[in-house]
């Protein structure tokens, strides 16, 4: 039996503690750990970018991280990017556009764009159809998330 | 999961001693070996994490050439402007290994540890004249490249041994390097085909005066096709020459026939491939262009 680690972090901007085993993935330990279950379970294989959070500033697929590699590491996920009172300006857009269906994408996706538009505000289309290839999308046909993706960069490249 | 322990040293030697207990494998960016032990591929008792060891990490690209540690992850190397100045190659292939995601974690160092045949850096460093530096209980050795693979998923690694470093000399005047692939989807792919080439051409940029050519995915390791590629030399940089190389590329493969393409289509490939490699590292050798990003990258 593996020695149970405490893994110490910043999840959200709020530090998290809790204990896990070396086998256990940042995935789990988000969904099932801390029930923090916005973050979803597609492939496991990092192919489909459901679990994408953003770990020490990168987008990362939490399905191919062990829990204990992020002692002492800043975690983003999708539960802290909607403001208590209203969602995000990629949120907004995400819904404006129908830029989901069945939603189970839709957390990878909304990480993956806000890291995109913080490294290049004003992608190109082919930029950001690069960027996002990590993320698969089984219900839009990805155009309605990409006009999402274009509309949110140019509304806030507009204010 | 298997129930494994996890160590994550901070030195050099400290890891070899780890390895060296038998049952473990080192874990760098965790993109294949993270996946290897989820479906049971691999069950070590032990996983030694190597990203707290400096030399593993250190990027160095001076007049010497270039010192890549074999834990640096993909997008380290593809911000960093003298790969995209000089060692192209690499650029274009870490680039393309998976997508942003895995590019944040995955290393060069795990990519050809994991010695898949279709292993996107291989193709690339093998045109580049890499040299694998290798620690283990019995002191360091280095071994080109092109003897590091054995087999598909196979390697020269003995027990206790780690990669450390990969290094590649430094380019010649007027050198341009390429790495390209077939897949039938836009991204995430595994290459059905990789080529990478990387030509030195006479101070007139007319006349090729070095050229090295690796192969992917048509064969049971990457392969170095040394013929066709000693085949250029003294040739004009053209496209009759980038023709012959093709040709000459193709007998050099030993593709199989799997769901992702046939020893054929392959074969075929492989030449249209290198062509057209060439014809991009010559263009860059002669300075008409350069590696292009994908993705805004840092200024640095």
């Amino acid at each position: 039996m593996s020695r149970k680690r405490a893994v110490t972090c910043t999840i959200n901007g709020h530090e998290e503690q809790f204990l896990t085993e070396p086998r256990q993935t940042l995935l789990s330990a988000l969904r099932d750990t801390l029930d923090m279950t916005g973050t979803k379970e597609g492939c496991s294989n990092g192919n489909c970018g459901a679990c994408t959070v953003i770990l020490d500033g990168l987008p990362v697929v939490s399905c191919l991280v062990l829990a204990v590699e992020c002692d002492g590491s800043r975690v983003d996920t999708i539960e802290g990017v909607a403001q208590p009172e209203k969602l995000s300006p990629v949120q907004q857009s995400f819904l404006e556009n129908a830029a989901l269906q069945c939603g189970i994408c839709t957390p990878g996706f909304i990480m993956q764009t806000g890291a995109l538009l913080k490294d290049n505000p004003n992608p190109t289309e082919d930029e950001i159809r690069f960027y996002l290839a990590g993320n698969l999308c089984r219900c839009t046909g990805y155009d309605k998330i990409v006009k999402a993706v274009q509309q949110t960069a140019e509304t806030a490249g507009a204010c | 999961m298997h129930d494994f322990e996890y160590e994550s040293p901070r030195t050099l030697a400290e890891a070899v001693t780890l390895l060296t207990t038998g049952d473990s494998r080192p874990l760098a960016g965790g993109t294949d070996l993270i996946d290897h032990m989820r479906t049971g591929r691999f069950r070590p008792a032990l996983v030694v994490d190597l990203k707290k060891i400096p030399e593993l990490g250190q990027l160095i690209a001076d007049a010497q050439g270039l010192r890549l540690g074999a834990a640096v992850p993909c997008y380290k190397l593809q911000a960093c402007s003298t790969i995209r100045d000089q060692y192209a190659a690499i650029a274009d292939a870490v680039s393309i290994i998976g997508g942003v995601q895995i590019q944040n974690r995955a290393t060069v160092g795990g990519n050809l540890c994991t010695s898949g045949p279709a292993a996107d850096s291989a193709s690339a460093l093998l045109a580049l004249g890499a040299q694998c530096v290798i620690a283990g209980p019995k002191g360091s050795r280095t071994v080109p490249l092109e003897q590091f693979f054995t087999g598909p998923g196979k390697n020269v690694l003995q027990a206790g041994e780690l990669l450390v470093e990969i290094t590649c000399p430094a380019p010649a005047p007027k050198s341009g390097s390429n790495y390209r692939r077939f897949i039938p989807r836009n991204e995430m792919d595994i290459a059905v085909v990789g080529v990478g080439v990387s030509v030195t051409l006479d101070a007139a940029g007319q006349t090729i005066t070095a050229a090295r050519i690796g192969l992917g995915a048509v064969g049971p390791t990457p392969i170095l096709a040394t013929d066709a590629a000693q085949a250029l030399i003294g040739k004009p940089a053209n496209d009759a020459s980038y023709k012959a190389a093709g040709e000459a590329a193709r007998t050099q493969t030993s593709p199989i026939d799997d769901m992702r393409g046939t020893v054929e289509f392959r074969r075929h490939v492989t030449g249209v491939l290198v062509e057209r490699s060439l014809r991009e590292a010559v263009a860059r050798a002669r300075g008409e262009t350069h590696f292009h990003a994908h993705v805004r990258l840092p200024c640095n």
